[in-house]
């Protein structure tokens, strides 16, 4: 066992870890962040997504020791100070961009980074963007509707909710 | 302008806040205190017979708290079918035992044959690595038509074969059918394949038991988007413990599409566990597992033939189907290739004879049961792709002759035992045609023919019986459960309303939707309202979330509770405004005196209730609580007519989904953004069992599309912005929202208009020998079409 230390959401955070703990299962386990979700063993689906040094990664893809040091964000980071929803989450709402949930914490973070790089992404853009994220249950409509929504694009032309 | 509250309002989703914050509490996000872990080491082989597992060196591995094996689960009930399916010959289906860990033999990769119970999941895992199984591998049946000759090796050694059954319908046409075809002008047939789907939800499954030994009080925790039904199976037929010491709790749930539905081994396995070892247990399933222990959807092989008249109606159908069951049954499973299938193949039209058989039939791969649409999907891909083929070879508009054909009066009683209660077929087409710009469409394929792409048109419709279901019409059918659901709606002191409900959401958004409904009848702000779902304890003895019913049979229940709560209420009103309680109107949130200025506020009513000093106790009951089952009396039928443009690149085979459009008739609808999210989400898994997904066993019974990496999940970029439109509405005859269900229509309407549009894109480029491509049209199968 080792002990990391790393800045969570903003805050210092440290606990003991063995080498093949997953930051994923730190994040849930030690600190009780179970905003972010574990939906597939093979680095495919992206509901682990959460920002390191604010980079998107997949967090079941990552050792919790190799994060030390490092500053990670997470879903649970993302709202405005005073509680209420940020621009992204609030687009995701107003356009019911989620459904069940499960997918929407790493969708959130990937659009979060995707926004950051490239402030009016195309639709084949925010696409290609979320190619590892996988939502089963709103045949992604609404989630890019809401990234464009949320990057302050016109989206009023796009199929009817 | 749409209305801005109450039915019909695009109301914005309250759960979303928590989902959203990284606040929503799934099954995995809980845990009990002092709670191990389990690790269920599963059959590498399909078939196999169980000689020994050795547990002796796992015993003493780090943190092993104890380690199960089928043998403790001698006298121990096994998991029940809920369906029971009767063959053309008046016989009961062959239904094996379906132990919670593996007896005897082992019958697919995947099936449970120990449990090791340990402090943490690692040590679990590790554990388990440690245990030696000895199997004499058996040759194993992987292919429908191989499993049933003479001397197929058998998945269960008791039964006569590897039929689970054959079943035919209706029994009694069979010979009018086949004269039918005898009389016919022009026959069209087609063989196709529906092939086997993995739901996917994107939440693994996962269970928690807990025991409490002081009141013997057992709780599991589950994925589940039923929770009554799992405390009635699980407690009645596998454990053995009495309601009341049983609750199931289905927290926020993260996506079912059906497969979690049904009673499964490892929810059952941790209760039990639970109470053996007096401290709880927790599974969290991999995704690898899931691939390989969550029941599969469709996997049918099937002949459909249409017969036709000299002026091209429909005069006869008929099927024969092959459906694959797995290695067990799965909870409902012999239902769904045959009452939500057979039914359903008349479809939109004026058909007058149907012949649909079925042969169910065990294999060593996992169980099949309902994925979204079950049975459905299966009836509509068939019947949608042979009359598109008809139309080809008659040389006829694939629309004209399916509006020739539409079912035009209601209700409708169709030769396959159901009855249509309303529709407008012809209205739904008129909305697709303008919708999808179908008059522009040579102009497309010709800017597409410019780049070099073949672009084609599918079209197709689809009906589907929702709302199951008239328990005494299911029950003569073989079912073993009621299908009703219930609501109780609990009103406050100061106003503010809980309504229990026996519906589970797990994306559909209840939370928002239900309270729509109750804030309209009522005229009070839908946040005085909330839902309480998901928990045995708290919710009465409803049926759950699956076959589009929760709006049609809890929602209707919550109606009829709704109708009590007004009733007394306006008896209270009465009362305290000393007014005839017949002069008594609500309106907005007040009780009025007709034709007077003096009124209540529905505050002083609800206080009044609870604080009954000025309260008519002699001739009412304090509170305002009630609750209501709610049975339907017929199934709903939601309608459409779906769209779908295709362009195939030649030269490689891919093919690219350029637009589709759904035209939906779902009789009245509570909240249009919910409704049109049900219809994307049901599109985009239909677009990829046309596109990209499939479930491969080799010979040998291993899954060969056991991940991510291998099973072709859609992406954001496989797919376009679709444009769904639901303004069509023909409301339901017979229940009191006039509401039909919406949470199946994409995924059954859209893979036949994907398949139609491929093959119209293909003949568009001179490949005219092309009739059919089984789905995946992957770019492989598509190229070797065209140069095949």
């Amino acid at each position: 066992m080792t002990t990391v230390t790393m800045t969570v959401n903003g805050k210092s955070a440290s606990g003991e870890v063995e080498g093949r703990t997953l930051l994923v299962d730190f994040l849930r386990n030690e600190l009780n962040l179970t905003g972010t979700h574990v939906g597939c063993d093979t680095s495919q689906c992206g509901a682990c997504t959460v920002h390191v040094n604010g980079k998107a990664i997949k967090s079941c893809t990552m050792f919790a020791s190799d994060a030390d040091g490092a500053t990670v964000d997470t879903i649970e980071g993302q709202a405005n100070a005073d509680g209420s929803l940020n621009t992204i989450q609030q687009a995701f709402q107003d356009h019911h961009g989620l459904q069940c949930g499960f997918c929407t914490p790493g969708m959130v973070m990937a659009a979060a980074e995707l926004l950051k790089k490239n402030p009016k992404p195309t639709e084949t853009e925010i696409r290609d963007h979320l190619e590892g994220n996988i939502c089963r249950c709103t045949g992604y409509h609404n989630i890019v509707k809401s990234i464009m929504a949320a990057s302050g694009q016109d989206v009023s032309a796009i199929a009817a909710e | 302008m749409p209305k801005d509250s109450g039915i019909g309002a695009p109301s914005k989703r309250r759960e979303d806040v928590r989902f959203l914050t990284g606040t929503g509490q799934y099954t995995d996000d809980i845990n009990v205190n002092g709670q191990a872990y389990v690790y269920f080491l599963r059959s590498t082989v399909a078939h196999g017979k169980l000689k020994s597992v050795d547990t002796s060196a796992a015993e003493g591995m780090p943190g092993v708290v104890r380690i199960f094996t089928g043998a403790d689960f001698e006298g121990v009930g096994g998991l029940p079918c809920g369906w029971q399916v009767t063959d053309r010959h008046g016989e009961p289906m062959q239904e094996p035992a379906h132990p919670v860990l593996a007896q005897g033999k082992v019958r697919h990769v995947g099936d449970p044959i120990a449990a090791v119970i340990a402090d943490s999941a690692a040590e679990a895992r590790d554990a388990a690595e440690a245990i030696n199984v000895e199997i004499d591998e058996l040759p194993a049946v992987i292919d429908m038509k191989e499993a049933v000759k003479d001397g197929a090796p058998k998945v269960h050694d008791d039964l006569t074969s590897n039929l689970c059954y054959d079943w035919g319908f209706v029994e009694e046409n069979k010979a009018a059918v086949d004269e039918a075809f005898a009389n016919a002008a022009h026959v069209t047939s087609l063989e196709l394949v529906n092939q086997r789907l993995v739901a996917n939800p994107m939440e693994p499954r996962v269970a928690i038991g807990d025991y409490n030994r002081a009141n013997d009080e057992s709780t599991l925790y589950t994925t589940s988007q039923n929770p009554h039904v799992i405390r009635l199976l699980m407690g009645a037929f596998v454990l053995g413990i009495p309601e009341h010491k049983l609750r199931v709790v289905a927290p926020d749930v993260g996506g079912g599409f059906g497969t979690k539905i049904f009673h499964y081994a490892e929810e059952a396995f941790c209760t039990f566990a639970a109470r053996q070892i007096n401290r709880a247990v927790k599974w969290t399933s991999s995704r690898s597992e899931s691939f390989i222990s969550d029941a599969q959807g469709r996997d049918h092989v099937t002949k459909i033939e249409l017969a036709l008249d000299a002026d091209n109606n429909f005069t006869a159908i008929r099927t024969d189907t092959y459906a694959n069951m797995g290695a067990y049954l799965s909870t409902f499973a012999p239902s769904v290739p045959t009452w939500l299938h057979g039914t359903l193949m008349a479809g939109n039209y004026r058909t007058p004879l149907v012949y649909v058989n079925v042969k169910a039939v065990f294999t060593n791969t996992v169980a099949v049961d309902a994925y979204r649409g079950a049975g459905r999907p299966e009836a509509t891909y068939q019947l949608e792709r042979v009359i598109d083929k008809a139309a080809r070879e008659l040389g006829v508009d694939p629309i004209a002759l399916r509006r020739q054909n539409f079912i035009s009066e209601f209700p409708y009683a169709t030769p396959v035992a159901v009855e249509y209660d309303t529709g407008d077929y012809v209205a739904t087409m008129d909305k697709l045609e303008e919708i999808a710009d179908l008059s522009g469409f040579e102009a497309r394929r010709k800017a597409s023919e410019a780049k070099g792409k073949l672009r084609g048109l599918g079209v197709n419709c689809y009906i589907e019986a929702c709302g199951i279901a008239p328990s005494n019409l299911v029950g003569q059918l073989g079912a073993r459960a009621g299908l009703y659901d219930a609501a109780t709606v609990r009103v406050n002191a100061t106003g503010s309303i809980s309504v229990m409900v026996g519906a589970h959401s797990h994306g559909q958004g209840h939370e928002t939707a239900f309270p729509q409904v109750v804030a309209e009848m009522l005229g009070i702000d839908e946040g005085m309202i909330d839902i309480v779902h998901g928990d045995s304890s708290k919710i009465p003895f409803g049926m759950g979330t699956y076959g589009s019913r929760s709006i049609a049979v809890c929602g209707s229940a919550m109606v009829r509770a709704t109708e009590k709560i007004i009733n007394k209420a306006k008896k209270i009103a009465s009362h305290l405004l000393e007014a005839s309680e017949a002069d008594i109107e609500l309106k907005d949130g007040q009780f009025n005196v007709v034709g007077t200025d003096k009124s209540c506020a529905w505050g002083d009513v609800t206080l009044a209730a609870y604080v009954p000093h000025n309260y008519p106790l002699e001739d009412i009951e304090p509170g305002l609580e009630e609750t209501a089952f709610y049975d339907p009396s017929n199934f709903t039928y939601p309608s459409g007519a779906y769209a779908c443009e295709v362009e195939v690149d030649p030269e490689t085979g891919k093919v690219t989904i350029e637009s589709f459009s759904a035209a939906d008739d779902f009789g009245n609808v509570i909240n249009p953004m919910i409704v049109s999210g049900q219809v994307h989400g049901g599109i985009g898994q239909g677009i990829g069992q046309a596109l990209l997904e499939n479930t491969v066993y080799d010979e040998n019974g291993q899954l060969v599309s056991g991940s991510y990496m291998d099973y072709a999940m859609p992406r954001a970029s496989d797919v376009p912005f679709f444009t769904v439109d639901h303004s069509c509405q023909t409301p339901c005859t017979h229940n009191p929202l006039g509401v039909k269900g919406c949470g199946e229509a994409g995924a059954i309407g859209s893979p036949p208009s994907v398949i139609n549009a491929v093959i119209d894109a293909l003949h568009s480029g001179g490949h005219t020998h092309v009739d059919h491509i089984d789905m995946p049209v992957s770019p492989s199968r598509v190229w070797s079409a065209i140069n095949g």
